[in-house]
């Protein structure tokens, strides 16, 4: 009944893992819930979920454990007025001890952490790991990587079926494109300079002269360090791009939240960049400006970041007048565009959203590649084109 | 199963009116020894829960209010080179004693004290994406060592750390993982004159009903950027009891509204909405359904 609530609550896709399990469960062995199904669902509830963006989850999935109500429960109320009922807690009291009797917790703990330092040894040994803990050997009180056993019945299952689940899918970084894990990829975009007023005390430097000056104190200040980089970004918008307009505009978000950045301007085009970008996601023309201006104003040294697909007809990106807007002409073809910018800016980078393996089956994909560094629109991907960009070495094509 | 616990509870206290699911909350980590991440909306009172749970267990409190610029660190410890360097130069102290010249911060102090204290951590959300990551460790295992003089500090009593967030930022997972949770969900109309009666005791009630319906009526409308929350009306009640406002004008005007809403933006809405003619509720049965059961 218990582990009901646990896969419940991860199939519900709420985050929830064994640390947390262990935190209910030493809960419940102290009797913090006194005995009383309404405190129950408080305890479980704060140490199981970590965001009121999973309360309503928990509630439908804490219903469907310990009530059976089946699909969607209208109101929280109703779960409310039911759990403050004493009459639906006798049944549970019972199941509840018989289920904890069987656990100690301490010895749980114990044998969790052994299997987790004996993983911790063996790096290539996931499968292998995952197979054993999911034979669960440890019997009523046993164990598998993602939950603990409390009473009931073992289920068998093969380490194939386990990977099969793919229960581990949430921990893969190339998988998810998380706020968190990109601003964290994009912190490493900067160039610490020192520039400005000094006003920091540089600690090595005045014992130094002070030395040097016989024990007289002289204190030497220095400019604080600050972020050089100056960040341009060209996106794709619209067309081919709608399904990646979720990732997309999390990466917007995320790089306007990084404020540690010098500059930092977009544009925005759509499937090529030809004379004209907009400075608006819409593309209205009164709000374009013309692609050479860019250019102009902006030197070498601003690091470009194009996100797009790069999937078009290949008439869009080879042919003068290819731009398939009607709302802009253009006479230079798509690629000498690019080519233009590639050459303009000492580091460029092409961000992909479309998975790495379809780029060689697409024409101009392939074409694009190599004026730019392509890398794919996932975290480990973001990571790998700030290192291009900020880097110690320029990497890929070169131009001629 | 059925022995009773053996730690002090929370019930609350005079000057706090908590929710059942909060006290809760508050036992759950006071008893597991986990830190209590508090979320919720401004002015729901995450802040003064500390301040309450220390009074309430009758221990000590120290606090930590996190910057943009706090380093983790700093809250264990500083050593202070600068005055090392000074009282060498000017033989003003004993500097063979490194020790002399570290200063604990808010989480150091409260390892080294014998007693067990409630630290607070204050909008833990305002510092750098990596600062809770930083200070995991020292949070899960209580203890730390000053690099400069390679003493550990071991808590003797683990503290109860009660950390607040705003939102502003995401928490990383590892560190969510350690915390026990709780949403300071807003107050309904019940617990909300429960809270008032703390702060202004025997209000008249039919003077209450008027303003919650005001205060209400404004929460609910969706044009207002920030929502006036419990401080606000707090503070707002004190201000018309000090004028000795009348129940007729309460009933038809919104006197003092600076108290309430804090936005230039807002309260020219609210004006735009009295002078195209709108109508102030004046009964709970003006404010739809939700209020009226």
């Amino acid at each position: 009944m218990f582990l009901d609530l646990f896969y419940g609550l991860r199939e519900s896709g709420v985050p929830v893992g064994m640390q947390e399990w262990m935190m209910l469960v030493e809960a419940l062995k102290k009797n913090l819930h006194g005995s009383n199904l309404m405190s129950f669902y408080n305890i479980s509830r704060s140490c199981l979920v970590k965001s009121e963006a999973y309360f309503d989850a928990f509630d439908r999935v804490f219903a469907r454990t310990f009530h059976g109500v089946e699909g969607e429960l209208s109101a929280s109320e109703e779960l409310l007025d039911w759990l403050n009922d004493p009459k639906n807690f006798d049944g549970l009291t019972d199941e509840q001890r018989a289920a904890l009797e069987h656990l100690d917790a301490d010895e749980l703990m114990r044998r969790y952490w052994e299997t987790l330092e004996e993983q911790d040894e063996r790096h290539d040994g996931g499968g292998r790991w995952v197979g054993t803990g999911g034979h669960s050997p440890f019997g009523h009180g046993g164990e598998h990587p993602t939950g603990i056993r409390v009473g009931g019945q073992s289920q068998r299952r093969s380490a194939m079926k386990v990977a099969e689940d793919r229960r581990f899918r949430d921990y893969r970084t190339d998988a998810t494109l998380d706020i968190r894990a990109t601003k964290l990829a994009l912190k490493k975009l900067r160039n610490l300079t020192r520039q400005g007023p000094s006003d920091e005390l540089d600690l090595d430097e005045s014992i130094d002269e002070t030395c040097r000056n016989g024990g007289e104190i002289e204190l030497v200040f220095r400019p604080e360090r600050i972020n050089n980089v100056r960040l341009l970004l060209f996106m794709d918008v619209g067309g081919t791009m709608d399904p990646y307009y979720e990732p997309v505009s999390r990466l917007l978000t995320a790089l306007h939240e990084e404020r540690g950045l010098r500059d930092f301007k977009a544009y925005y085009f759509h499937n090529c960049i030809y004379e004209m970008v907009g400075t608006t996601a819409d593309l209205y023309r009164k709000d374009a400006v013309p692609t050479a201006d860019v250019l102009r104003r902006l030197d070498e040294r601003w690091k470009c970041l194009i996100v797009g697909d790069g999937a078009m007809h290949p008439a869009e990106l080879m042919q003068e007048r290819g731009n398939i807007n009607p709302r802009y002409e253009s006479d230079t073809r798509g690629i000498d565009w690019l080519w233009r910018i590639a050459k303009h800016f000492n580091r460029s980078v092409w961000l992909n959203p479309d998975p790495k393996q379809v780029w060689d089956t697409n024409q101009t994909t392939r074409a694009i590649s190599t004026l730019f560094p392509m890398y794919p629109l996932t975290v480990d991907g973001i990571a790998d084109a700030v290192g291009s960009l900020v880097g110690a070495k320029p990497q890929g094509p070169k131009l001629h | 199963m059925s022995k009773p616990s053996e730690f002090e509870k929370f019930t609350g206290t005079e000057g706090y009116i908590a929710s059942r699911a909060l006290l809760e909350a508050v036992n759950c980590a006071v008893a597991l020894e986990r830190p209590l991440l508090i979320k919720g909306e401004p002015g729901t009172g995450k802040t003064l829960l500390a301040q309450h749970v220390a009074e309430g267990l009758g221990l000590p409190m120290e606090s930590w209010h996190i910057k943009s610029t706090s380093k983790a660190n700093e809250g264990l410890y500083v050593y202070d080179t600068v005055q090392r360097l000074n009282d060498a130069r000017f033989g003003s102290g004993d500097v063979s004693d490194i020790r002399k010249y570290i200063r604990h911060g808010p989480l150091g102090r409260v390892f080294a004290a014998a007693d067990r204290h409630v630290l607070l951590i204050d909008e833990i959300d305002k510092a750098d994406l990596e600062f809770p990551n930083d200070i995991l460790l020292e949070l899960d295992e209580m203890r730390f060592t000053v690099m400069e003089t390679g003493d550990e500090i071991v808590a003797k009593q683990r503290p109860v750390v009660i950390i607040t967030s705003n939102n502003e930022k995401e928490l990383p997972d590892a560190f969510l993982r350690r915390c026990i949770f709780h949403f300071i969900d807003f107050p309904d109309v019940n617990l909300m004159k429960e809270i008032v009666d703390v702060h202004h005791p025997n209000l008249d009630t039919t003077l209450l009903d008027q303003v919650l319906i005001k205060f209400y009526w404004l929460r609910g409308q969706n044009e207002l950027r920030k929502k006036p929350s419990t401080s606000e009306l707090i503070d707002w009640i004190s201000v018309l009891l000090r004028s000795g406002i009348s129940q007729d004008q309460m009933t038809s005007h919104l006197p003092f509204l600076g108290s309430l809403l804090k936005n230039e933006q807002d309260t020219e809405a609210l004006s735009k909405y009295a002078d195209s003619g709108g109508e102030l509720p004046k009964d709970w049965s003006d404010l739809g359904p939700r209020y009226n059961q």
